[in-house]
Formats: structure tokens, C-alpha cells, sequence
């Protein structure tokens, strides 16, 4: 296509004031050799935006670098169909946040207009990726329980097609032992409905369930899975669009309780899954002899809230002893029931259960150790009564329940990283960069034939939960979402909505996905990573800095990319030592072309040069806030904004430093064990990288000290100026960078 | 499947889980309308400091959903707007929205002009009435859409044709009127959220009588750069940095006299918040006076990170009254110790009260028929069929919760779509 660029000036909101306009589209058509250079004094106004309308229309322009406000703003406004639209933002990160009229002010904006036309020309329009395989809706659902149940069935509702994998023989999962539950609106016991669900799921036309099966192996990626499952010894294939883990939980195993609470030393100490089983099967009675119980106290937090067994709250608990304390209440209304607590946990609504409870007579210890003593049949539980101060024994007891907690069904198996076998004999390479790996188990659940593991990455304890507190769907391997107990402890109710959110997350997918678009956090992007094969060098860094597992291998080592499970963050772009990765709309050229496209003034000008490498969901806006504020920081630096600081490609830090730019400052998001980078650890290896590159430098004698790494959140912006002065006044100390001139 | 008569479906409520909702639904594909009745969307998380357990700042995740939302044209958004009525049923919805005046059209730049001519100030409603801000503003740093706003009684007075006037690009509209418009919608989303518990019902406590007696919503405020104190916590009534402070946990909830129920947030707030003060403060001292601490799941880890800070104490117990020194304003609590059932007087610079949820629709309900719990929270999910309630519309939830919330709602609505 042939290509034609236009630059337009917005002079209004104060930048006509504060720049010579007249120099600034001189820039533009003779730097950058732009044939169509305007100014308005409001391009976002009507009139302005019917200017840029004529040029396409009559004069064909299709290469609009657009100097006004922020892109962040006026979005909609700027937006041109077939067009290339660049934005440089010469408002907020020009003329709101330096002095009007000054030199140094001028040639920002200046250097912005070149940058913009680099990157603009270096800028084709994505064209959706359509795998060669027919795309698929389907969704599978991993597991019968209430949750997996409840995904089947909403997604069907929805009108999509489901396949449910049950390990069981039958349909239920841990619920089918439960007779009542407590839900909404927490009054009273509620019957469990769970046959209804299964009833309701067994006769939907859009759900094939398989029960007493299992995911032997799933390959592929979202709209293009290929899912195997075994059953009764044959395999059945289906060609899946998203998948939903409802996997599960496992009560913990008593057995590893500490001795004190008595479990085991009497068959009449029992765990509330145990108290389950018994209540559904009939009456509660004592197991040693099945008489009556008269006596009865539940130990919550058996083996829970401590960092030695289960270091984590499994939410329900405090329920379920309520409801069991009600039972035997229910039961024999002369029953003497003790809850003994550390924490009442019944939050929400739920707080009317727990006055229920206490309106039925049971009486609640607050102690934070008890201690449980068997004689004979018999049992006492010897407590610190936090309310009165007291020890108090819990005599003649028939009855001890356990509160014992939630395993996900993902924390059993080992390490993958420890069961992988050892590629050869390689040795490390010195200049190789340690890529902080995924923590997976093989828990043979879904069994993904995934180059980083069988199975979704845990995120703590064995939860392959997001981390990601306003995203809880935020999953690492794309098209694949947990719900209910495997993902989070949680209730009755909560992994109801849970259900319908996972399902409503791999629907949004599956149709994202056939139009060729990524899904979160970059949701609706088109481009894709396109990789030059001819000069891969099997390096594998791709694949393993993937932080979505999005590349296999070939038999040759060669990266094998699953374009439907990238996200567009393009990691892999920056990992990539022989640059053979990039998008249609965002690569290394393009970035490089911006850096060459900063004017360097000679050294006796003593105008340092600082490129900043900012994330654009952080740090570009935190440099916005700067600007709307109208705070003002160093004049000397020229941002550029990335998906995300993990696409750093180290050759950027050599154009820069080779051009004699003075520093680099490289501003991305918080990693480490409670990272906000977006894209999992693009942040963390972007300061890998770079400490790689330091490393290079002090070898070149070229101060370490002109690249540095910062976390920066986006309500940084008070940090800024601050920051970037004292970046600056480093640079000034080191000296110029001798590349000047070059 | 038969089609419903119109494929939209309306959101109500511009917050986390509304705006989950909409955002869920448009990117799989459905139109949408968004309606919220602040001048910008984001409701309560807008106006947090920080997200526990993580520490990290709201505007984080909200610039990726409003990134999502201009990427998206498939939502609508009206701000400034509520619903006033709804009739109809499933698939065939007619609603009524009521657009307030925003006196700012479209043509807004956001260049400030209007707000550096106007001198009339009013109470900053972003930050509680903390501050002051002028009465042609921004109400933050992040309002999406980002526009001005002029406050009704600017309109009104003697300054508007002058605030009017400093606009460059025509974008005041001193007429605006306030006008209703008639919309079908499939089905409905309702996520109108919660408002504070009005602290000044806890008589005991004298909120609004004395000045160190804050809640943990302005507490939020206080710590925000963008805040009345740029992020330095100081107390009310002198400015001074406090040393002692006292939260006090269930302030009004799980109380048969206030909120029945407990609001199931306040405590992590409080552990949170706790954390902003110790980062500011090094010596301070806090005492958390609490029932229970209710730090379910994961969030467990963050009360044992929180419980390690020796400056940090737990008292088990309810504060029966709060005193002022009139002199210094400081102040002085009644506890009564319920090991020893002796009474403690526990002297404090600031109180922070965990006020909870009241939900808004116990005072504002859905204009049609539902039924809701006997605290005016819409009792299910599935209020009727084709119109669904989500995130603390329904019960107390946390911001992980409400976009849960907010996405199942989504699924409820386009299954609404499909079913009739």
C-alpha cells in the first residue's frame, strides 16, 4: 500500500502559547519529509477533525501522526478506519509539564513530532491472525462438582456447546455429600439442591458429559485445543474453543494434624467432612459405639491459619460448623454443642447463621489452643477461655469435630521443574539470564502439552488463582480459567458466581479469539508476533520467557508459536537476541527508528539526552498526571512508551548509548512476590536484562550507572520530577557519553 | 432460540462490578449502556488509596479497564445519569434515564480554563468534604470520561457567565437541562453499590462533633496523593501528625442497631490502612480494637504480615464511648475489657472508624419490583428474570468479589438475550 504522511499540530490547550509552531511543522516537513504538515487550533474539534477527513479523502494521506493531547484522551475522536494514527502527546508530556517558550521545552516537542513520524512509518495495520484449523466455541469443563456443574450448565445457557470431564462415576463432586447447605439469605439450614443441578446438566442437549473419565491430554490453544479423554479405556477427541478448571479441593489430611487435637488417638475425633458423610448417611452418633450424641465441640482452624500445616483461611469452615453444631441441635435440642474459635468467620449476610447459632444454644469458647483428651470413649477439650480468662475443661464430650481445610486439587503432584528431564549436557551459558519459572505441579488435571508445564501455574499454596485483585480471571495460560475451590477457598454461593464468571471469561475468549483478537489484558488487539525463522538460533529464550506458555518447540528446537495463546505483550520480542520476533504495529525497528529520531545536541551545548522506556499502563500515565497537574520535570527526557517493560530488547540500550544519548531510564511496574506488571514478570526481566547489560557496559568502560531500572506505579506521578532530576544530575556527574557525535 | 426483541443490555452502576459487567459483556461481543450517576466512572475503588492485600494502587486497574472501554465501541456510557424507571420483562425492557446536567459538552478539552476563572469553591465531594475544590473541576486524576464538570450552584451565580466565557472552545453549556431518554434494553445489570454507614448515627462516637473522629473512607483519602493532604496522614483538628491511633472495627456493623450484618471489608481496610500509617509514621502506635478478624482465605497471609508489627495491637473488645480533651482535641476511650470486666480508658490522636456497606438500594431501590433482604440488599443474583444484581448490590463484597460478581452478572444478562 502506498503510504502517504500527514502531520497535524493541534495549537490549542496552551501549546500554540508555549511553542514556536511555526519551527515545530518545519520539523515535520522537512525532518520527517511529511508532504502534509497542518495546524488547528482545535484538531479535536469538528472542524479540526473534518481537516484530517479532507486529507484522507482528497489528498490521501493514511499516515496521520497527530502532535495534540495524550493518547490516553480524545480517543475516539482521532480515530480513522484504514489509517495509521500516531500520537504524539507534545500536551500533557510537553507543554503542561515544562516551561512555555524555553529552548529546551521547544526542542522536546521537537524530537516528539520526529519520534512520532519514526514510529508511524514504521506502522502497518495488524491483520487479524486466523489459524489454518477450523476455530472452535466449545468449552470444556474440567470437572463435575458444583462448580464444574454450574459452568456446563450457564455456559450452555448461553448457547454455547460444553464437554464436562468427571473423574468420579457420577456427577456432584464433594457436594453430593453434603445434605444442607448455608447460603443466602443465611436463616436457616437450606436442603442442597445438587441433584436438581445434576438432573438439569444430564438432560441439557449441549452438554456430553463424561463421567469416570479424565483429560489425558490437551493440545493447541484457545479456539484450536485438541483435547483427548480417557474413558473406559477408549479416547474420545473433541476440538475445544476455552476450557474452565473446576477441579476442585481435597479435605487436608488429618493424619498430619498436630497431636493435641486428638485425631486418631480416638475414633470419636472426627474431621467436619467426616461429620458430613455421617449426617447425610443417617444420624449423628458416636462412632465408637453409635450411641446418641449428648456432648459434642468443633475445633476450628484444625490445622489452618498456621504457617506450619495450612498457612491460609479455607473460608467455610466457620460455617460448616455452625451448620453441624445446628444438626445435632436439630437433632436433640438438649445436646450441649461448643464451637471453640479462634476468628468468627461469617461475613456478609452470613452474620445471621452465626445469631442463629447463638440463638440455639450453642456456646462459643474463644481460645486459641485447645487441647484435646481422650478417655475411653470419652473426650475432653481443655481450653483458654479468652472471654473469661479461664482455663476451661470441655468434659464428657462424645463428639470432637475438626475443622480441617481446603486443598486445591492443583497442590498435589511434583514439581515440574524437579520431574522435567535435563535437555543434554548443556552447560549454563555465562551470559545467560535466569528466567524466574512458573511454579507448576503435576497434578494431572489437564495434562497440557504446554513446553512450561502439564498444568496452570500456582500462584500460592497450589491456587492457580489470578493475582491480580481487580482481575480475578486473570489466567497465565490463555483460554483456561479456574473457578470455585481450586481457585480460591469459598462457599456454597461464592463458587456459584465464580462458575458463571469462569464461563462467562472462556465465552468472551472463544469469541475474541475468532476474530483474531488477544483477549486480557490487551483485549481486542490484532496483531500478533510474527517470527523470521530463517535466523532463529534456537536460543529457546522465547519459550522460556513466554509469561503465557504461548511457544512450544519443535522436534528441532525451533520456537513453535500458538498465536491464539499469545497475549501481545510481546515479551518474546524483547527476549529474542537475534530480533527475529515482531508485530505488525509495535517491533524493534520501530522503537529503534524513534531513539535514531532524537537530535543529540553536541556536547558543548550541555543538553544531556535521557530516553525513558516507560510501561503505558503505569508510567506513561503517572507522566500524564505530572502534566495535568502542571508539575514540571527535567526537560532533558524523551519517553517512549511500551506494551510492557518485558518487550525491552537490549539492542534499544545500544542505539541509545551508540547515538550519545546520555542515559536510559527504564520506569515498569512492581515485580516480584506481589507484581502488578500486567504480563506476569515483564517488568522483572526487563531489570534482568538490563542487569546483563550493565555488566556489558562496566566491560566497555561506559558507565553502568547510564541505565537504570525503576518501579513505578501509576499513582507515582508525585515521584517523577524528583526521580528523573535525580537521574539527570547522575548523568551530569558521569560526563557526557563519549558516543556523542559519532 | 427465539431472540429477544433487543440485543443491549443496560448496566446500572459505573463501579467495579457494573463496570466489570458492561466491560465482560462488550468484549464478547454484546452492545452495551453503561449508566453512572458520579460525573466520572469508578465509583468507590476511584476514591481508594490502596487494594489490600497487595498494596497496590486502584488506578492501576482502572486505566486498564477504561483502556478496554476505548478500545471498545460497544459500550455507551452516560454519566451524571440514573435510571428512573423500569418496565417491561426479559428481552423487552423500557427503560427511563435521567441525564443531570453536566453544564460541559463534548467539545471539552480538559485544559482547565474554566476552573482558573472561577474563584466559587465547594466542598470536595472526590475527598468527603475534606478540601475544598473550585466549583468548575476535574473531580480527579483519572476521571474517565475525562471532562469538566461545573457544579449547579456555580450555574446559578453571578460567576458563570465569566467561568463561561474563559472556555476557549464553546464547551459550557449554562442551559443544559436535565432530560430523560427512553431506552429498550434486553436485560439489566444492577450494580449501584454502597454508601458509608453514617458514622454520625454511633452517637457514642462523635463523628462530626469531634474532629479527630474520622472514618476509614476518609482515611483513604488522607493517604492518597491526590487526597486533601497530598498522602500525608494528619489529624483534622490541628494538621499534627498523630502517634496514637485507634481504629475500631464494626463501627456499626454487626450491630442489631446499625447494620445487622457484618460488611466484611473492614477488617483487611483497617489492617490495610494500619500499614499506611506505620509507612509514614515509624513510631506510631495503633491499636485495632476488633470482635473478630475476619482475613478469610488468602488474605490470612496479610494479618500475619500485619500481627508481626509490634507497633500494632489487637484489642479484643467494643469501645463504648469516645471522649474529647477539648483542649487538645485528643481523645479518650472507653473499653470495656471483657477478661477482667474492668473499664479502660485508652487515649488516642486519631479514631478511624470502620464504618460499613450500607447498600445503596435501601435507600435508592430498583425502579420496579424485587425483593430484597431485610437490609435493602437485593436478594438474589437473579432479581427477576432478565434483570440481575451484582457486586455489593447484593451482599458486602470486596473488589476481587465484585468484578467476580460483576462477570456472572454479565454471563445472567446475555443468557437473557439468547433465551427468549
Amino acid at each position: 500500500m502506498e503510504t502517504k504522511l500527514a502531520v497535524y499540530i493541534c495549537t490549542g490547550c496552551g501549546i500554540g502559547e508555549a511553542l514556536d509552531i511555526e519551527a515545530l511543522s518545519k520539523v515535520a516537513t522537512k525532518d520527517c519529509k511529511a508532504p502534509i504538515c497542518r495546524n488547528h487550533p482545535n484538531l479535536c474539534s469538528q472542524d479540526g477533525v473534518q481537516l484530517i477527513k479532507n486529507d484522507i479523502a482528497n489528498e490521501g494521506a493514511n499516515v496521520l501522526v497527530i502532535a495534540a493531547c495524550s493518547p490516553r484522551v480524545m480517543y475516539d475522536v482521532f480515530a480513522f478506519d484504514d489509517c495509521v494514527v500516531e500520537r504524539t502527546n507534545i500536551r500533557e508530556q510537553v507543554v503542561w509539564c515544562q516551561k512555555p517558550n524555553d529552548e529546551d521545552t521547544q526542542m522536546m516537542a521537537e524530537d516528539y513530532v520526529r519520534m512520532g513520524a519514526a514510529k508511524a512509518k514504521k506502522t502497518e495495520l495488524p491483520e487479524p491472525y486466523k489459524p489454518e484449523q477450523e476455530m472452535s466455541k466449545d468449552i470444556l469443563v474440567v470437572g463435575g462438582g458444583l462448580a464444574g456443574l454450574t459452568a456446563a450448565l450457564e455456559a450452555s445457557k448461553a448457547g454455547y456447546q460444553v464437554v464436562l470431564v468427571e473423574k468420579e462415576a457420577e456427577l456432584g463432586g464433594f457436594q453430593k455429600k453434603v445434605a444442607q447447605k448455608v447460603t443466602f439469605p443465611y436463616k436457616e439450614l437450606t436442603a442442597n439442591d445438587l441433584n436438581q443441578l445434576v438432573q438439569a446438566v444430564e438432560s441439557d442437549s449441549g452438554i456430553k458429559v463424561y463421567t469416570g473419565a479424565k483429560v489425558e491430554k490437551i493440545s493447541g490453544g484457545p479456539c484450536v485445543f485438541d483435547v483427548s479423554i480417557k474413558q473406559n479405556g477408549s479416547t474420545a477427541e473433541h476440538h475445544m474453543g476455552a476450557i474452565v478448571l473446576a477441579a476442585g479441593w481435597q479435605p487436608y489430611d488429618p493424619a498430619n494434624l498436630d497431636g493435641k487435637l486428638g485425631y486418631g488417638a480416638s475414633p470419636n475425633v472426627i474431621t467436619n467432612v467426616q461429620f458430613e458423610e455421617m449426617f447425610t448417611s443417617g444420624a449423628v452418633v458416636r462412632p465408637s459405639d453409635q450411641t446418641p450424641v449428648k456432648n459434642a465441640a468443633f475445633l476450628q482452624c484444625a490445622g489452618q491459619r498456621d504457617p506450619e500445616y495450612l498457612p491460609y483461611c479455607s473460608s467455610v469452615c466457620c460455617f460448616t460448623a455452625l451448620k453441624q453444631a445446628i444438626q445435632i441441635k436439630q437433632q436433640d435440642p438438649d445436646a450441649n454443642v461448643f464451637v471453640v474459635y479462634k476468628e468468627m468467620r461469617t461475613p456478609g449476610q452470613g452474620e445471621d447463621f452465626y445469631r442463629k447459632a447463638q440463638q440455639e444454644g450453642i456456646v462459643f469458647v474463644r481460645c486459641q489452643s485447645p487441647e484435646v483428651m481422650v478417655q475411653g470413649s470419652k473426650l475432653t477439650v481443655e481450653a483458654d477461655d479468652e472471654l473469661s480468662g479461664e482455663k476451661i475443661l470441655l468434659a464428657d464430650l462424645d463428639l470432637v469435630v475438626l475443622a480441617t481445610g481446603m486443598v486445591p486439587a492443583t497442590a498435589f503432584g511434583e514439581d515440574f521443574k524437579a520431574v522435567q528431564p535435563k535437555e543434554g549436557e548443556e552447560k549454563e551459558k555465562e551470559d545467560e539470564i535466569k528466567v524466574p519459572a512458573d511454579a507448576i505441579l503435576v497434578s494431572d488435571i489437564l495434562n497440557l502439552e504446554y513446553r512450561q508445564g502439564p498444568e496452570l501455574p500456582g500462584l500460592r499454596y497450589g491456587f492457580p488463582d489470578s493475582h491480580y485483585i481487580c482481575f480475578p480471571y486473570e489466567s497465565r495460560r490463555t483460554g483456561i480459567y479456574a473457578a470455585g475451590c481450586v481457585r480460591r477457598p469459598m462457599g456454597v454461593a461464592g463458587a456459584l458466581e465464580d462458575a458463571a464468571g469462569a464461563a462467562m471469561k472462556a465465552i468472551q475468549c472463544v469469541e475474541l479469539t475468532t476474530r483474531g483478537a488477544s483477549v486480557h489484558p490487551r483485549a481486542g488487539d490484532l496483531s500478533y508476533p510474527e517470527f523470521f525463522m530463517q535466523r532463529c538460533t534456537q536460543c529457546k529464550r522465547c519459550t522460556e520467557e513466554c509469561p503465557f506458555g504461548a511457544i512450544n518447540e519443535d522436534e528441532k528446537a525451533n520456537p513453535l508459536p500458538q498465536p491464539t495463546r499469545c497475549r501481545r505483550c510481546s515479551v518474546c520480542m524483547g527476549a529474542c537476541p537475534e530480533r527475529i520476533i515482531s508485530f505488525k504495529n509495535y517491533s524493534i525497528a520501530m522503537i529503534g527508528d524513534m531513539i535514531k529520531a532524537i537530535e543529540v545536541p553536541e556536547e558543548d551545548e550541555e543538553k544531556p539526552r535521557i530516553v525513558i522506556l516507560a510501561c503505558e499502563n503505569d508510567a506513561y500515565p503517572a507522566l500524564d498526571m505530572v502534566g495535568l497537574r502542571r508539575m514540571t520535570y527535567n526537560a532533558w527526557v524523551r519517553v517512549i512508551p511500551l506494551r510492557c517493560l518485558g518487550s525491552l530488547n537490549l539492542v534499544w540500550i545500544a542505539d541509545t548509548l551508540s547515538k550519545g544519548i546520555d542515559g536510559v531510564f527504564l520506569l515498569g511496574c512492581r515485580h516480584g512476590d506481589e507484581y502488578q506488571c500486567h504480563f506476569i514478570k515483564g517488568s522483572e526481566l526487563s531489570e534482568i536484562r538490563l542487569s546483563k547489560v550493565k555488566e556489558t557496559l562496566d566491560r566497555l568502560v561506559l558507565e553502568s550507572d547510564r541505565v537504570r531500572f525503576e518501579m513505578l506505579s501509576i499513582a507515582d506521578c508525585d515521584r517523577l520530577p524528583a526521580l528523573l532530576d535525580e537521574f539527570a544530575a547522575r548523568l551530569v556527574e558521569i560526563g557526557p557519553n563519549p558516543y556523542k557525535g559519532y | 432460540m427465539a431472540k429477544a426483541v433487543t440485543q443491549s443490555i443496560l448496566v446500572v452502576g459505573g463501579g467495579m462490578s457494573g463496570l466489570s459487567a458492561a466491560i465482560e459483556a462488550a468484549e464478547a461481543g454484546h452492545e452495551v449502556y453503561l449508566v453512572e450517576k458520579n460525573p466520572y466512572l469508578g465509583g468507590r475503588v476511584a476514591q481508594l488509596h490502596k487494594y489490600f492485600p497487595k498494596l497496590c494502587p486502584p488506578y492501576c486497574g482502572l486505566e486498564i479497564n477504561f483502556r478496554r472501554l476505548k478500545n471498545n465501541p460497544k459500550v455507551r456510557i452516560f454519566t451524571l445519569a440514573e435510571v428512573t424507571s423500569i418496565s417491561g420483562s426479559e428481552g423487552d425492557w423500557d427503560v427511563s434515564i435521567k441525564l443531570n446536567p453536566r453544564y460541559v459538552n463534548e467539545k471539552c478539552t480538559g485544559c482547565n480554563k474554566c476552573s482558573e476563572a472561577c474563584t466559587m469553591e465547594i466542598d470536595n465531594p472526590f475527598n468527603y468534604g475534606m478540601d475544598k475544590i473550585k466549583a468548575a473541576y476535574l473531580p480527579h486524576d483519572m476521571a474517565f470520561p475525562m471532562r469538566y464538570v461545573l457544579d449547579p450552584a456555580l450555574v446559578k451565580g453571578s460567576e458563570a457567565k465569566k467561568v463561561k466565557e474563559a472556555c476557549p472552545y464553546d464547551a459550557i453549556d449554562l442551559d443544559m437541562q436535565a432530560q430523560t431518554v427512553q431506552l429498550k434494553m434486553g436485560a439489566v445489570v444492577w450494580a449501584t453499590g454502597w454508601k458509608p454507614y453514617d458514622a454520625a448515627k454511633l452517637d457514642t462516637y462523635g463523628f462530626g462533633t469531634y474532629p479527630n473522629v474520622i472514618t476509614n473512607v476518609m482515611m483513604e483519602r488522607l493517604a492518597a496523593y491526590n487526597g486533601p493532604t497530598q498522602g500525608k496522614i494528619l489529624r483534622p483538628s490541628d494538621g499534627k501528625a498523630p502517634e496514637t491511633i485507634a481504629f475500631i472495627q464494626c463501627a456499626g456493623s454487626r450491630d442489631e442497631n446499625h447494620l445487622p450484618f457484618c460488611s466484611s471489608i473492614c477488617c483487611l481496610a483497617s489492617l490495610k490502612q494500619s500499614t499506611y500509617i506505620r509507612e509514614q509514621y515509624p513510631d506510631a502506635k495503633i491499636t485495632i480494637f476488633f470482635i473478630d478478624i475476619r482475613a478469610t482465605d488468602r488474605l490470612e497471609d496479610f494479618y500475619r504480615k500485619v500481627k508481626e508489627d509490634p507497633n500494632i495491637q489487637f484489642f479484643k473488645g467494643k469501645v463504648a464511648k469516645i471522649e474529647q480533651d477539648a483542649a487538645t482535641s485528643n481523645l479518650i476511650l472507653r473499653v470495656e475489657d471483657t477478661t477482667t470486666m474492668s473499664l479502660h480508658e485508652i487515649p488516642a490522636e486519631l479514631v478511624v472508624l470502620a464504618t460499613g456497606m450500607q447498600p445503596n438500594t435501601s435507600e435508592s431501590p430498583v425502579p420496579t419490583s424485587l425483593a430484597y433482604d431485610d437490609y435493602g440488599f437485593v436478594a438474589a443474583m437473579a432479581a427477576r428474570p432478565g434483570l440481575f444484581a451484582s457486586g455489593c448490590t447484593r451482599t458486602p463484597a470486596g473488589v476481587s468479589e465484585s468484578v467476580q460478581d460483576g462477570t456472572a452478572a454479565a454471563l445472567k444478562a446475555i443468557q437473557s438475550l439468547v433465551r427468549r
